[in-house]
């Protein structure tokens, strides 16, 4: 065993002492005291997992257990840690984007109160332990813990500005949403205890244990994880709560519902893949859910005016391309576009915040314009992410897109067209969203042009590192037919993640397909230029409209489900609890008020009934002595 | 048939007829008389049973004393007749069925027992009804159960003259 | 005689005492029908008494039984301390309500 192993439960144990500090000490401690805090102990959990990640990478695994969590009968779930490939990338992710953003948060929260300030903190760090816990998890009930715990810190991040009803309203949405997929999650696990008396990713994965399942197990329990993964990463049909969710402070966004927590339900698909390549129904399933999202979320996001709205359908749509590799089988690509998307991001969403910063507040995206001529960083980093998103080469979005775009080519053709089409809606809408920002003339009031200003270093270094990553981060998933031995990424995790082996594609037709995506995305480059380059806010029309009301989902929903259920509940309330339950209640009261008006009858007082009674008494027991207890 | 059969016959008889006389009896007066042609006919029973001492006792205690004790109550209350007229018919009606079911359960329960058949109650043999041999246990075996009961008898003296005392 | 006889008579006697304790409303009727039963139950312990005699005679114990009649006795002493004091009872009664009828006395009720 290594000594970088025996220290591994520090990674999760940081933040959370400093969840504690902070959140005890949030009244006492300063700012900067706060902010040191908050982002030290990231930075040492983002240490130990470069240390741990080099440990794995010389090709060390470890499975931790700790202690014994639940013991019932044969089902014995310990609290234990698996440590291999997957889990250490995650951990890079997770500790090294949300360093990132921590530092971001020290200079974007400041004008909180000191209060608020260590609240955030302490939520921030709740956050990054909870979502180490499942990542780190080596069992599907800590995974859960960390599941729900990232649930609840989501919650409480886009309710962090809670004297705002609309962000609570959207809080609930998220957590309510979440809570859906965590059902379905937790009935798969039951159903897997029930199965195979044991959680344990080791013993669940096995051989032996894989054979136990009937294909009906199989798909029932992927089914439900998925459901459960949709909750969470913002799938059809739970995806709303995501554009909600932009309640939440910047970086919270650019943390949690970009880079890290939506990420969970493909983590947890990618570290089941030994269960989802049994279930062909299931991956069929994920596989249109995924780009049936993708294509959705794009349109959605071609629409809207909300520069942060934006940004999250685009990550709606993202997660959707993630599906889809993961639904055809094409888990390293998946993985490896988690990690470039939590880069170019997380970036965009820093570089929103930055803009937003910088125009007091303005979310609206046809009040600003113009603002590159102010803040060139953040132009700058801007425009690689939206390069990066694109997907022109190099740049990381071109590596990991187009390793989904050849999974699904490699599926089915028509696969890849659909596909193809949500990848360049999302060049255009990115490249829209870039030009309207930062091009053109200023749109908005004199004091919001006065006050422009470039943010503080503390802003803007996160931004250039996370710039930086969005360029080369692609680097470690060269395609075979670029280099041979290019693809780093998916040789490292080879070992939890078989390599995917799909219809052999030649090497001219991958490079065709390659030059149609990216001369297709500048095609729409070059579009979106045109049109919004010098952009006046018009009313929009027709199918447009559609778009800006997000294809009316939310309304959908509020008829097909909020609706009835209110009426249900009206029904219950009205009719079942006035008079059913009601009545029995009262009933039984009258029942007994009548019962006790008629027996009080017989307590006459008079000497002569009480005899009587005990005379008939006596013979009713004598009769019982004597006739009914034969035998 | 025997002598002692017909005997018992009267007497069981008169014991049960004038016991039905009390209890139908509108005057209250020829209740207690009736009541004492009970106890004479018991008295007999004991006779018969050659319990002579309880016969004895019977008939002082019960038939002379306490009847008579009665007797003085009434004469004192001045109460030759039911003061109020009979209402709750329905509730002598139960009272009779109650009791007669009473007899019929317990009828039918010594029936279903079965005591044998053959046991039999001596009559004119055996002298334990005798005051010489119950004095004997009684002033030997049952000493001190007779000694309580002089004391129970002066608590329900000073009860009485206590409950009887004028306020 | 059979024993059946006596259990019988007594059986019959206690039963006209109930039904005359349920039927008349005149506390001293009643307090005479309760009299009644228990003249019923010792006629009753008597019978048992000479039966258990003679089954003991049988074993060559002449003295058995005695118990039963002992019991009367006392039945009979504790019968006159009652009735003493239940008269007192129904004078003292007779003086509140100017009646012994039972039903006069429903103060339970209350």
């Amino acid at each position: 065993m290594n000594n970088v192993f025996q220290i591994a439960y520090w990674i999760p144990l940081l933040p959370l002492i400093g969840f504690l500090i902070n959140g005890l000490g949030r009244k006492q401690l300063s700012k900067s005291l706060i902010g040191i805090i908050g982002s030290g102990v990231v930075l040492g959990a983002f240490a130990l997992s470069i240390a741990v990640f080099l440990q794995v990478k010389s090709g060390n695994t470890a499975a931790l257990h700790y202690f014994d969590f639940i013991k019932v009968g044969n089902l014995s779930i310990p609290f234990e840690f698996k440590i291999d490939q997957l889990t250490s990338l995650f951990l890079l992710i997770i500790t090294g984007v949300g360093f990132l953003i921590h530092v971001y948060s020290t200079a974007y929260m400041h004008e909180e109160k000191t209060e608020h300030f260590g609240r955030y903190f302490a939520y921030l760090n709740l956050f990054i332990f909870s979502m180490l816990l499942l990542v780190l998890g080596g069992n599907f009930v800590v995974m859960f813990i960390g599941w729900e715990g990232v649930g609840l810190c989501s919650y409480l991040l886009i309710g962090f500005w809670f004297k705002n009803q609309e962000y609570n309203k959207a809080a609930n949405k998220a957590f309510i949403m979440n809570r859906i997929g965590d059902l379905a999650f937790l009935i798969a696990l039951f159903w897997m205890a029930a199965k195979l008396d044991s959680v344990s990713f080791d013993t669940v994965f096995s051989q032996a244990s894989l054979a136990k399942l009937s294909s009906l197990d199989i798909t029932v329990i992927t089914l439900l994880l998925f459901v459960g993964a949709t909750g969470k990463s913002a799938q059809i049909p739970l995806f709303t709560w995501l554009p909600d969710a932009m309640a939440g402070p910047t970086p919270v966004s650019a943390l949690i519902h970009a880079a890290t927590m939506v990420t969970a339900g493909i983590y947890m698909i990618a570290r089941s893949n030994a269960l989802y390549s049994l279930a062909h129904l299931t991956n069929d399933v994920i596989m249109y859910i995924g780009l049936a999202t993708a294509i959705l979320a794009a349109t959605i996001a071609l629409k809207q005016n909300d520069i942060k709205k934006v940004l999250a359908y685009s990550t709606v749509s993202q997660l959707g391309f993630m599906f889809l590799a993961l639904g055809t089988g094409a888990y390293t690509a998946a993985v490896f576009h988690v990690m470039t998307h939590a880069f170019f991001k997380a970036l965009m969403f820093l570089g929103s915040g930055s803009v937003i910063h910088a125009m007091g507040g303005e979310q609206d995206i046809r009040k600003m314009g113009g603002l590159g001529k102010k803040l060139k960083w953040t132009f700058f980093t801007f425009g690689v992410g939206c390069v990066a998103i694109a997907g022109i080469p190099p740049f990381s979005g071109f590596f990991s897109k187009d390793a989904i775009l050849l999974s699904a080519f490699q599926k089915n053709p028509a696969l890849y067209v659909v596909a193809l089409f949500a990848a360049l809606l999302t060049a255009f809408y990115m490249f829209r969203l870039l030009f309207i920002t930062f091009t053109g003339k200023f749109r908005g009031s004199h004091e919001q042009e006065h006050h422009l200003h470039e943010s503080p270093p503390a802003m803007l270094l996160p931004l250039i590192i996370l710039a930086v990553l969005s360029i080369v981060g692609g680097l470690v998933g060269i395609p075979d037919v670029i280099m041979h031995g290019g693809d780093k990424l998916g040789a490292f995790l080879s070992p939890v993640i078989p390599v995917h082996e799909g219809h052999h594609v030649e090497a001219s037709t991958e490079y065709m397909l390659m030059g149609i995506s990216t001369g297709l995305v500048l095609v729409m480059i070059i579009a979106a230029m045109y049109i919004y380059k010098n952009f006046t806010p018009t009313e929009t029309k027709g199918f447009g409209k559609v778009l800006e009301n997000k294809w009316y989902v939310d309304e959908l929903y509020d008829r097909v489900i909020v609706k009835p259920l209110h009426w249900f509940a009206g029904f219950l309330n009205n009719i079942f609890e006035r008079v059913i339950i009601d009545g029995l209640v009262n009933g039984v009261g009258k029942l007994v008020n009548y019962g006790g008006r008629q027996m009080r009858l017989l307590q006459s007082g008079q000497t002569g009934t009480y005899v009587l009674l005990m005379v008939v008494s006596m013979v009713i027991i004598f009769a019982l002595q004597f006739f009914l207890r034969k035998g | 048939m025997e002598i002692i059969e017909i005997l018992f016959g009267i007497l069981a008889f008169l014991a049960i007829f004038s016991a039905l006389m009390v209890v139908v009896s509108k005057n209250p007066v020829h209740s207690v008389l009736w009541l004492i042609v009970t106890f004479f006919a018991i008295s007999g029973h004991y006779i018969l049973l050659n319990a002579q001492f309880l016969a004895i006792v019977n008939i002082i205690v019960y038939a002379g004393a306490i009847m008579v004790l009665f007797l003085f109550v009434i004469m004192l209350i001045n109460l030759n007749r039911e003061t109020a007229p009979q209402k709750n018919r329905w509730l002598k009606m139960a009272g009779g069925v109650a009791g007669g079911c009473l007899l019929l359960v317990l009828v039918a329960a010594f029936k279903e027992v079965g005591m044998a058949e053959k046991q039999k109650a001596v009559v004119n043999v055996g002298d334990i009804g005798l005051i010489k041999s119950l004095g004997k246990e009684l002033f030997t075996k049952y000493l001190v159960p007779f000694e309580i009961s002089s004391v129970l008898f002066l608590s329900a003296m000073v009860g009485a003259v206590v409950i009887g005392k004028k306020e | 005689m059979p024993i059946n006889l006596y259990i019988l008579l007594a059986v019959v006697l206690f039963c006209i005492g109930v039904v005359g304790v349920l039927t008349r409303r005149n506390a001293i009727i009643i307090f005479m029908c309760i009299e009644l039963m228990l003249n019923a139950v010792n006629l009753l312990l008597v019978a048992f008494s000479k039966m258990h005699n003679y089954a003991m005679m049988k074993e060559g114990i002449a003295t058995g039984g005695s118990d039963g009649q002992l019991f009367v006795f006392f039945i009979m002493v504790v019968a006159a301390a009652e009735v003493s004091v239940g008269l007192a009872i129904i004078v003292m009664m007779y003086r509140n309500v100017h009646s012994v009828d039972i039903n006069f006395l429903n103060r339970l009720k209350h």
